[in-house]
């Protein structure tokens, strides 16, 4: 159940301001039409629809959104912020539940897909590029199915010369200091 | 030596929450010739207007300052009031201390220095007036009636009706309008044409209209109650007065397959048509742009003469099996527009709306797949006398739909679009359409996507649960993102927000509910007659709840679509107030100008004209003296009184009465020789 | 004719060097030289923007720094790496953004902080995708005149996906709901390109790597209907479409009990093929699905 106390009003309430200074999105403009969930190629595999995420933003419930499997299903193709009629970036709101959810360190509703981006990061941090064979790899250990997609998929592409045995390397470790000074700020 | 009296009004708190009112009434006590300083809870009431009016009487005074709201709101009230009380109405300022002091200063600090600045000011203007005295000025007994919709009509009638003759001037080639358009009407279901036609006829037998259709506006000149318009009336290459209507040419004319404007891309038609078989008048016009002897006629003209002879090139138009058919003979592929100069004491604007063109919402594939339509196809094809019989039919394969999606809010209610107000009609006409679509076929499914379902008239709601609960519509909850053809039917994306999921509906035809919109020429017609309109081009009214019929310009009223969304009863009514108000202005034979206008000292004027050059109304005259001096005369009908060219003139020799160069020094004087300047933050 | 650093970003350099390879075979065609940028270094993809916001912004800034000190424009035909790129310069106009960014960067290269990424009087990267490089009249007319064997009697249909066209304040694409300048790049090399409705609907992306699931129903979406129009084959100008569609169909057959025979090609090896280039020329071969 939702409960709203007299002296917390919900209108500016902490959550919706500080999505709305890290997105620009002005959620409280969202007048709950659904356009953008209509629209969203994934929102039938989602938990909380994304309309409904705008709606746990707009009242303030943070558990809600970011406990949700969508803010990470979402694949950041942006149909619904091209579409939304009162010109709200959707995608960039949950782009900013995202980084919320990862910085209260809460754990996420779809492991794997935040295990893959942190393997796909750790690809460029230590390489400067991605080393693809890597980064399956450590995604496959990661989720314990060491073999997962390797006969139907990877092999075949190993027999069609694309995948990079040797991964490349570049930057010759400015790209980790990147890393090091963005995670400083 | 003037006897000013003062009236400080508390306004309830609006004034007197954030201004002393006693300190403002004491410090104009002791001002030289203030005799009698009070002040009142509500000065334009009733007993307010008592206090001023014995004020007046026992203590002589000659002239009065009301420190109060804006004159915009009460200068009529106290002006009559002083009148009553044997005043000039004219011998009157009002110093407004609320909309420009105590409703913008909430610190009373602050306020009460600044509003006893403000009155003493005015104070020291009114020393420098002198009654003045409004001219008559005559009205010419005519309306001019712009747009022969049903509120366009019904103006009409109703002016008429009252023995006042009117010119309804229509720029297509037959009223009707949008009404005439649809099939049945909300909420009792009537034919639209049914109820609509008669009253058409009524206006075209009415002895005291005068019908001008494929005609327009082209200049309107004058003021109030003396309006001249130029009207253009386009050639319709028919004699409307030989053609009888019987329609042989319609029959004959070879050139066909056109797109029939009235069937909005439905339909087709043939060069020489009618937009609609009830048409009124019922005399058809040929479209020179399709017409084959019209266009051969057009070009002959860019012929040049023969070099030997001179002589023009013959000009026997091609085709013309029109004019040969014709009983009457009144084809005349060389009849020419007209140009009809017209008096007119008041004019009705209601040229009606136009619909959102939903080709921009590229996601809806309007334009791309064609059995996504509009709601106003739709309407075409259920009325019988549409491009389909009234067979619903889908533009593709014609076949009868099954399964019929319904968008609502297309191009309302959408930042996106730059249109973020809602149509007002949509909700009630898509359920319309889901009760008709039913009618047709028992067999249809109807759904509906919605965001809010607008149904405030009387019997509105209870029409759209009859839709729902007796004909079966779905209404679906949620805005449609995207419609896709696959295979033999379209595929539409929405969410049902009411069950959170999101949902996929297989249609055989959608039709997309667009907003309304003011039409193209929208902003055209209303500099032509120079009253207002908002961003979108809807006109705007002289208020909005007070005055909803009026212009902001005098003698102009406005009625219907024009104005903004709003229903068929809405636009009678409206039509039937603004003929009221038309009947009020013309009752008399002459009217009161303003009084408050510029007066040229035609003495010293020099002949520069820079008045002239400045006037936004056209007001001044050049006249001749008798010594032969060409001098600038300001013509007082159309006088506003804004006092640029009284500010403009060199010579200083214009003066504005109300506001002459005495009494606006006289209160700058009185701001600036106070002991205290206040600084306001 | 033009020249522009080339930004190949990791799939073309991994499991898309067919991408790659097609396009320096095709560039030379049109006179187009490519200088691959210096010592780049990864954009962040999807990866970075979702997990954090600087991150996102310094990757890519990095590069365009790189960009900017070769005084050409910069072609991205990945999608993604383009996509990126954009987006970070539009954010960048920020200025405390940019001060923070700047000051990441410069530490890790081990220059003073505050030095400006590229000097006050010139113009930021101009930053091209495949489509915009390609796509213009000047260009295609230059492919047209390049076509030896127009590719008669290919029925093709042109997957767009969500990048090419969004956000269209980003992209500026020539039509977001039914953009047609690939279509138009297509129908120059003389093969049939039909209209379909799911030309920017998007393919799943990086979810490929932990919900397959998802990306085999898009697919299978996707396939059907470019099937049901009549297509022989899909083109596209995005690797993760491509790998999506391409490495993934069988699956996607097996899953859905399908039996989808479309290849995928890449804009650039079909105008490679009508440039006269054979398919081995092309390293054709490297696709999935033949």
């Amino acid at each position: 159940m939702l409960t709203f106390k007299a002296d917390q009003p919900v209108a500016g309430n902490a959550l919706l301001r500080a999505i709305q200074e890290q997105s620009g999105a002005r959620v409280q403009d969202c007048y709950q039409c659904g356009k953008c969930t209509a629209g969203c190629p994934v929102s039938s595999f989602m938990d909380l629809m994304p309309r409904q995420v705008m709606r746990a933003v707009q009242l303030g419930q943070a558990d809600l959104a970011l406990h949700s499997s969508t803010i990470w299903l979402c694949a950041s193709c942006e149909t619904c912020s091209a579409r939304c009629p009162m010109e709200i970036d959707v995608a960039g709101v949950m782009d900013a539940l995202r980084h919320l959810a990862l910085a209260r360190g809460i754990q996420p509703a779809e492991k794997n897909v935040v295990l893959a981006h942190r393997v796909f990061l750790e690809s460029i941090k230590r390489l400067g590029r991605v080393y693809e064979v890597g980064v399956v790899a450590g995604l496959n250990l990661g989720t314990l199915h060491p073999f997962a997609n390797v006969v139907d998929v990877g092999l075949p592409m190993f027999l069609r010369g694309k995948l990079n045995i040797i991964p490349e390397r570049a930057t010759r470790g400015e790209v980790k200091r990147i890393f090091v000074n963005v995670k400083g700020t | 030596m003037a006897r000013i009296g003062v009236f400080v009004c508390r306004c309830g708190s609006n004034i007197g929450a954030t201004v002393d009112v006693k300190k403002v009434v004491e410090a104009l006590g002791q001002t030289p010739d203030v005799v009698f300083a009070t002040d009142y809870m509500f000065m334009c009431s009733e007993p307010g207007q008592t206090l001023i009016q014995d004020a007046i009487r026992d203590h002589n005074l000659d002239r009065v300052v009301v420190a109060a709201c804006s004159p915009t709101m009460h200068f009529r009230t106290f002006s009559s009031a002083i009148q009553r009380a044997g005043l000039n109405p004219y011998m009157l300022e009002m110093a407004n201390i609320r909309e420009q002091c105590s409703w913008v200063h909430p610190d009373k600090a602050v306020g009460t220095p600044k509003a006893t600045d403000i009155v003493r000011m005015a104070a020291a203007k009114t020393r420098w007036f002198e009654p003045l005295y409004p001219r008559e000025i005559g009205v010419t007994r005519r309306a001019l009636v712009i747009g022969g919709g049903v509120a366009g009509i019904q103006a009409a009638l109703d002016i008429a009706n009252a023995g006042v003759p009117v010119v309804l001037v229509e720029r297509s080639p037959s009223i009707g309008g949008r009404m005439a358009q649809l099939d049945k009407t909300f909420p009792t279901l009537d034919c639209s044409g049914c109820i609509l036609t008669p009253r058409m006829t009524e206006v075209s037998q009415h002895p005291n209209i005068t019908l001008r259709t494929w005609s327009e506006v082209a200049t309107v000149r004058g003021f109030v109650g003396n309006f001249e318009v130029d009207i253009l009336q386009k050639p319709r290459y028919i004699d409307e007065s030989k053609c009888t209507g019987c329609g042989e040419c319609l029959t004959r004319c070879p050139w066909k397959g056109f797109p029939l404007e009235f069937d909005e891309g439905l339909g087709t038609r043939s060069a020489v048509y009618r937009p609609f078989p009830q048409a009124v008048p019922n005399k058809p016009v040929i479209d020179p742009e399709t017409c084959m002897a019209l266009k051969s006629i057009a070009e002959d003209a860019d012929r040049l003469p023969d070099p030997l002879t001179g002589a023009a090139p013959k000009r026997k138009p091609k085709c013309g099996l029109c004019q040969k058919t014709c009983p009457r003979e009144a084809v005349d592929f060389f009849q020419q527009p007209k140009i009809m100069t017209e008096k007119f004491g008041a004019v009705v604007l209601a040229n009606g709306f136009r619909l959102f063109d939903p080709t921009v919402y590229g996601e809806y594939g309007y334009g791309r797949y064609p059995d996504v339509i509009t709601s106003i196809q739709m309407e075409r094809l259920m009325n019988a006398a549409g491009p389909t019989g009234g067979e619903i039919r889908r533009p593709s394969d014609g076949k009868h739909p099954r399964s019929v999606v319904f968008l609502a809010c297309v191009g309302s209610r959408d930042e996106h679009v730059g249109r973020p107000y809602c149509s007002k009609i949509c909700c009630m006409y898509t359920a319309k359409h889901a009760i008709m679509l039913k009618e047709h076929d028992p067999h249809v499914q109807t759904y509906v996507f919605y965001m809010d379902v607008r149904a405030g008239g009387k019997g509105y709601d209870e029409f759209v649960r009859r839709a729902q609960e007796e004909y079966g519509a779905c209404y679906i909850r949620g805005r449609v993102s995207k419609i896709y053809p696959d295979g033999d039917h379209l595929v539409v994306m929405g969410e049902d927000t009411l069950m959170g999921m999101p949902v996929q509906v297989e249609a055989d035809m959608v039709v997309l509910a667009t907003g309304v919109q003011p039409q193209a020429d929208a902003g055209d017609m209303a500099r032509k007659l120079g009253i207002s309109y908002d961003g979108y081009g809807f006109i705007n009214e002289s208020h909005p709840k007070l005055n909803p019929v009026e212009s902001n310009t005098a003698g102009i009223f406005v009625a219907g679509m024009t104005i903004g969304p709003k229903d068929i009863p809405e636009s009678v009514s409206q039509a039937s107030a603004a003929a009221a108000k038309v009947l009020g202005l013309l009752s008399q034979p002459t009217m009161l100008g303003e009084a408050m206008i510029s007066a040229v000292s035609q003495a010293r004027c020099t002949g520069c004209f820079t008045c002239e050059q400045v006037c936004a109304y056209n007001a001044v005259e050049r006249v001749t003296l008798r010594d032969g001096r060409q001098v600038a005369q300001i013509n007082e009908g159309l006088c506003k009184g804004c006092g640029v060219c009284a500010t403009a003139c060199p010579g200083k020799v214009i003066n504005l009465r109300g506001f002459s160069d005495q009494a606006l020094l006289a209160q700058m004087n009185a701001l600036f020789t106070l002991p205290e300047v206040v600084a306001v933050d | 004719m033009y020249t522009y650093s080339y930004f190949p970003g990791c799939s073309l350099h991994g499991t898309a060097k067919e991408y790659d390879h097609s396009l320096r075979l095709v560039a030379g065609k049109l006179g187009v030289e490519l200088q691959e940028l210096e010592d780049w270094s990864c954009c962040g993809a999807t990866a970075a923007h979702s997990t954090d916001e600087l991150l996102a912004l310094a990757l890519p800034a990095r590069n365009l720094r790189l960009a900017a000190m070769t005084g050409r424009p910069l072609l991205a035909p990945c999608v993604m790496c383009f996509n990126r790129m954009r987006v970070t310069q539009h954010q960048l106009e920020n200025p405390a953004r940019r001060q923070a960014v700047e000051a990441i960067l410069a530490e890790a290269a081990g220059r003073p902080v505050g030095e400006p990424a590229t000097a006050p009087s010139q113009p930021p990267v101009e930053v091209l995708g495949l489509l915009q490089a390609f796509g213009n009249d000047e260009m295609l007319a230059a492919i047209e005149a390049a076509v030896t064997r127009p590719l008669k009697g290919l029925k093709a249909v042109c997957y767009y996906g969500c990048l090419s066209v969004r956000p269209p304040e980003i992209v500026h694409p020539d039509s977001l709901e039914n953009p047609q300048v690939m279509d138009r790049l297509i129908a120059k090399l003389g093969a049939e390109v039909l209209d379909w409705p799911f030309k920017t609907e998007c393919c799943g992306g990086s979810l490929a790597l932990a919900r397959i699931d998802i990306v085999l129903a898009l697919g299978r979406r996707l396939l059907s209907m470019a099937r049901s129009v009549g297509a022989d084959c899909v083109v596209t100008a995005c690797p993760m479409c491509h790998s999506n569609l391409d490495t993934r169909q069988k699956q996607i057959n097996a899953k859905f009990g399908e039996s989808f025979k479309l290849p995928i090609y890449y804009v650039t090896e079909l105008m490679g093929l009508a440039f006269g280039y054979s398919a081995s020329d092309l390293w054709l071969n490297k696709h999935l699905t033949a």
